[in-house]
């Protein structure tokens, strides 16, 4: 493995990362197609798309903004459903920590799930690698996913107005966010986390401007940090 | 059937969001180095996403727009199975494919 160039580094990490297309594609064309409808210029659609990188979040912006929402709170719950980026952040930071600054500021730019929980799992199975395979390892992962990221988002941008209304897309914004959260449930604490949070914004529903979607996220993280902790007591104990 | 946004009020999203997702990425990668993050700020970090996704979508599960607010045995059954197959098979897509398929179906029935 010391003999592996950084090259090569970057082609196993665009090969780990291509299946991730079958999941790109559709959900950026899905958001180019709602930002659409939902009246965004074809400019604005595309500067979303390459300048914020991040699908949850965008979707949920756009969902808010159609309620009306206060600009304040639209930044403030899109940025927190983002704020799992930060955690992949502080994560990475030991592995990709020693790059230059501008090479940091790049591979900050493409933290997502996907290139998170590759590089992760590359770096943990295999011990012997440097810092610049490391970093080239993670670009590869986006180096498919991103351009395919903009080009889907182009594609629904431009089809977008003339999909049929019997279609019922109004729906497409639930289903896909519980498809996401879905495969996240993976314990207990996070099981909690998403009860509490969503019995929560069922109570807090009538809050003024969408606050109750901040206090039911809030009360959630809470629950499911406090579960995790009486769980490694209980552990603990026995 | 959408009310018309305000264009001055995209580009502030926009703008915002770009700067604040990057300054997430950012804060660690780039300035926190190695220092280590107390472990409480973690253990929280870890669920935000599990709670903010929930918060949103569920009551509009159960209450749609699109039905007025009116519970819909339809959207409600979709949204059912589309967490059912994500949660079973930890699959997003296969969630998302059979809830749509769901919700087809009944809307199709007349449901």
């Amino acid at each position: 493995m010391q003999h592996a160039t950084v090259k090569s580094y970057f082609w196993k990490g665009a090969r780990a990362g291509a299946p991730f297309l079958f999941m790109a594609v559709p959900f950026a064309m899905l958001f180019g197609v709602l930002a659409a409808e939902a009246g965004f210029t074809l400019i604005q659609t595309m500067t979303f798309s390459i300048s914020v990188f991040a699908g949850a979040a965008q979707f949920t912006a756009l969902h808010l903004m159609q309620e009306q929402a206060p600009t304040v709170i639209v930044l403030i719950s899109s940025l927190a459903v983002n704020l799992r980026v930060a955690m992949y952040s502080a994560t990475l930071t030991p592995y990709l920590g020693g790059a230059p600054l501008w090479q940091r500021a790049c591979a900050a730019y493409l933290v997502v799930d996907q290139s998170f929980a590759l590089s992760i799992a590359q770096y943990e199975s295999d011990r012997q690698m440097n810092g610049p395979q490391r970093l080239a390892y993670f670009f590869g992962t986006c180096s498919l996913i991103a351009p395919a990221w903009y080009g889907a988002t182009l594609v629904g941008a431009l089809v977008g107005t003339q999909i049929p209304d019997y279609l019922a897309l109004d729906f497409i914004f639930p289903i896909a966010f519980l498809g996401i959260v879905a495969p996240m449930l993976r314990t207990l604490p996070h099981v909690i986390a998403a009860g509490t949070a969503s019995v929560v914004a069922l109570a807090a529903g009538g809050l003024p401007f969408n606050l109750g979607l901040i206090v039911a996220g809030t009360c959630g993280m809470m629950a499911g940090a406090q579960a995790e902790v009486m769980m490694a007591r209980t552990k603990a104990g026995k | 059937m959408m009310p018309e946004l305000d264009h001055t009020a995209i580009w502030i999203v926009i703008i915002g969001m770009a700067l604040g997702s990057f300054a997430l990425r950012f804060l660690f990668i780039g300035l926190v180095g190695d220092r280590p993050l107390p472990p409480w700020f973690l253990r929280h970090l870890r669920y935000t996403a599990v709670a903010i996704i929930p918060a949103l979508v569920v009551p509009l599960a159960i209450w749609p727009e699109a039905t007025g607010g009116q519970m819909d045995p339809a959207r409600l059954s979709a949204a059912t199975v589309t967490v059912a197959v994500g949660m079973l098979f930890r699959n997003a897509l296969a969630g998302m494919a059979s809830g749509a398929g769901v919700l087809m179906a009944l809307l199709y029935l007349g449901f």
